[in-house]
């Protein structure tokens, strides 16, 4: 975190934090100098010996010799990236983590940081000892252990993964763009059709459903249409390269590219060929979406369009006029992005973003736009449209058709006001 | 020898016979068969309609003493809530501004309650109630919100028979419900 930056993190918000999270050693002198001017502080207490025209201390002595790490972790540097886990649930068993979005670039989520939610905490699970059980509608019911999966043949794709509560409709609305959008992440995943593993047992007519289960102390179960099996779905055992981490299902999950998070069904040990739902309590009690009039949405599969801007964004500091990138991520559930646009004066108008390639169906897509602060109050804020032709709406907008009882899928622009001091807030809360 | 040729050409076209029907089923042949045990074991969804539901059966008055000892910790002692889930009242509340949404007024299906409690609850030790008292405690919660008498006992033909009040208010997924114009300037 010392590297010279334009942006700041608010001292008064994450620098308390960090310091509580590291004991102090680190950002102690950030906290103690206080205010605003914490970071420049803390560069202030840097070694003056290090700087031009001297020669840095790390280059008079070798460095860390090979083996001293042999799982690589981030630089000390960086030890406030981390989760960002929410402060004195009831419990947290079946809680969420968020990813640190704004403090990261690109479109993949590194493993560490990505975010979780489970039902019945993590498992600890030997692979050896795990099986997946396919049977139902199937014409041979079958089991196989992970070692049989990954001699399926394989595939990779980048998709992004999402909670559907995130964030929800009410007050009080977050700091930081992981506060809001944080139960949002993207990896590269590794694992075998899932079409190929139905076909492998045969399925029966009269296959609409299939229902996932995982070997989780909830034994979290979700029913996914046969369409979404037969098309995109995936069984996965790797992300990122690496073998899934706990948080993430190991050693195996469903992945279903563009549905809400939780049908993605981690520690999967069972599939079940039915011709109907299983109507379980997460798609009946949970993850229904209650409107107005009482009524509620049942199986609201998709995750719509959306977009944040990550940088600058609530919790950080412009700390002077001049020119400044804003830069941000899109996604959406239907396929890819199309076009992001942004709007620097409080949405009276809106400017095209440019989009990083590659540009991927379902995944998160880096997206930025120049801009020069004057040192004026602004609102700064994005808008995704996806390639169904669909525009991320305004809360106002989602508000009036859903009312706020609604709780999932809440896909809303989130504008950040900038102030004349360069703090940036949430201009919604 | 040409029995014995006759033999091995008879259980070589058998053999291939075999590997042509296994393929066809099992293009990759990986994986081996399930038995019908090995499913009992782990084929626990109940839907609906209650199929699936197992053999056995619990009272009011039984699924209270369960509840007390295994549930009111985190439920309150009368599912009021705590830790845990509300799991009583609220019928009524779900179009007001601050919707109560339990057992009673939201779940649109009771067999759903012996599926979820077998499967997860209690949270510190799923999977290790009975089936009589996953029948009992089902009844109790039910009890609880008024919908079962005090003297009832459930099983897998009266706990399939529940109408819960909310059944009919769920409805599919209409989305895209929200259209932004997309306004450029002057908005």
């Amino acid at each position: 975190m010392t590297e010279p930056t334009d942006v700041d993190n608010d001292p008064a918000v994450t620098s308390r934090r960090r310091f509580l999270r590291e004991g102090g050693a680190l950002m102690g002198g950030a906290v103690l100098a206080g205010g605003v001017a914490g970071r420049d502080a803390l560069a202030a207490t840097a070694n003056a010996d290090n700087l031009p025209p001297n020669i840095p201390e790390w280059m008079k002595a070798p460095g860390d010799p090979m083996g001293s790490q042999p799982y690589g972790t981030p630089s000390p540097f960086e030890k406030g990236v981390v989760k960002n886990i929410p402060k004195n649930l009831p419990q947290y068993l079946s809680a969420s983590g968020r990813t640190p979005l704004q403090d990261l670039d690109g479109i993949i989520t590194p493993n560490g940081l990505f975010y979780e939610r489970h039902h019945g905490g993590v498992p600890t699970i030997d692979p050896a000892q795990h099986r997946l059980m396919l049977h139902g509608l199937v014409d041979k019911p079958l089991i196989f252990t992970v070692d049989d999966i990954r001699r399926f043949p394989s595939q990779s794709h980048i998709y992004f993964l999402e909670c559907s509560g995130n964030p929800v409709y009410k007050k009080p609305y977050g700091k930081t763009a992981s506060d809001l959008v944080g139960l949002l992440s993207c990896a590269e995943w590794t694992g075998v059709s899932l079409k190929l593993v139905l076909q492998e047992a045969g399925l029966q007519p009269g296959a609409k459903w299939v229902v996932a289960e995982g070997a989780d102390a909830a034994a979290m179960t979700r029913s996914i249409p046969i369409e979404k099996c037969l098309d995109d779905a995936m069984l996965v055992y790797s992300q990122n390269g690496e073998r899934l981490r706990p948080q993430q299902g190991y050693p195996l999950r469903l992945l279903l590219p563009g549905f809400e998070g939780n049908m993605n069904v981690k520690w999967l040990r069972r599939l079940h060929v039915a011709a109907e739902p299983t109507y379980s309590r997460e798609e009946t009690s949970k993850y229904t979406d209650l409107m107005p009039d009482g009524s509620a949405r049942e199986f609201t599969f998709y995750m719509e369009a959306k977009s944040i801007i990550t940088r600058p964004s609530g919790g950080q500091r412009l700390r002077a006029p001049g020119f400044h990138e804003i830069s941000g991520i899109a996604w959406s559930g239907h396929g890819k992005i199309r076009r992001v646009d942004v709007s620097v004066d409080d949405g009276k108008s809106w400017q095209e973003a440019q989009l990083q390639e590659p540009v991927l169906t379902r995944a998160l897509t880096r997206f930025r736009f120049p801009w020069h602060w004057d040192g004026q109050t602004a609102v700064i804020q994005s808008r995704a449209i996806d390639e169904t032709g669909y525009v991320q709406p305004t809360l106002a907008e989602l508000l009036a058709v859903r009312g706020d009882n609604y709780f999932y899928h809440n896909n809303a622009i989130w504008p950040w006001r900038i102030a004349g001091d360069g703090e940036v807030t949430n201009a919604n809360a | 020898m040409p029995t014995r040729e006759l033999c091995i050409a008879a259980f070589v076209l058998f053999a291939l016979a075999c590997a042509t029907r296994a393929q066809a089923q099992n293009p990759y042949g990986i994986g081996r068969s399930a038995t019908p045990a090995e499913i009992a074991g782990w084929s626990i969804d109940i839907d609906r309609d209650g199929n699936n539901l197992p053999a056995g059966s619990g009272s009011v008055s039984r699924g209270h003493e369960v509840f007390d000892q295994q549930c009111a910790a985190c439920h309150g002692a009368k599912g009021e809530g705590g830790v845990g889930d509300r799991l009583v009242g609220g019928q009524g509340t779900l179009a007001m501004p601050k919707p109560v949404r339990t057992v009673g007024s939201y779940w649109p299906y009771a067999p759903t309650l012996f599926d979820y409690i077998r499967r997860a609850m209690p949270q510190n030790a799923p999977q290790s109630l009975g089936n009589d008292d996953v029948y009992a405690v089902s009844a109790y919660i039910l009890n609880l919100n008024g919908l079962l008498p005090a003297d009832a006992t459930l099983d897998a033909r009266t706990l399939s028979a529940v109408k819960m009040p909310n059944r009919s208010m769920f409805v599919g997924d209409p989305r895209p419900d929200v259209k932004n114009p997309a306004c450029m300037t002057g908005c």
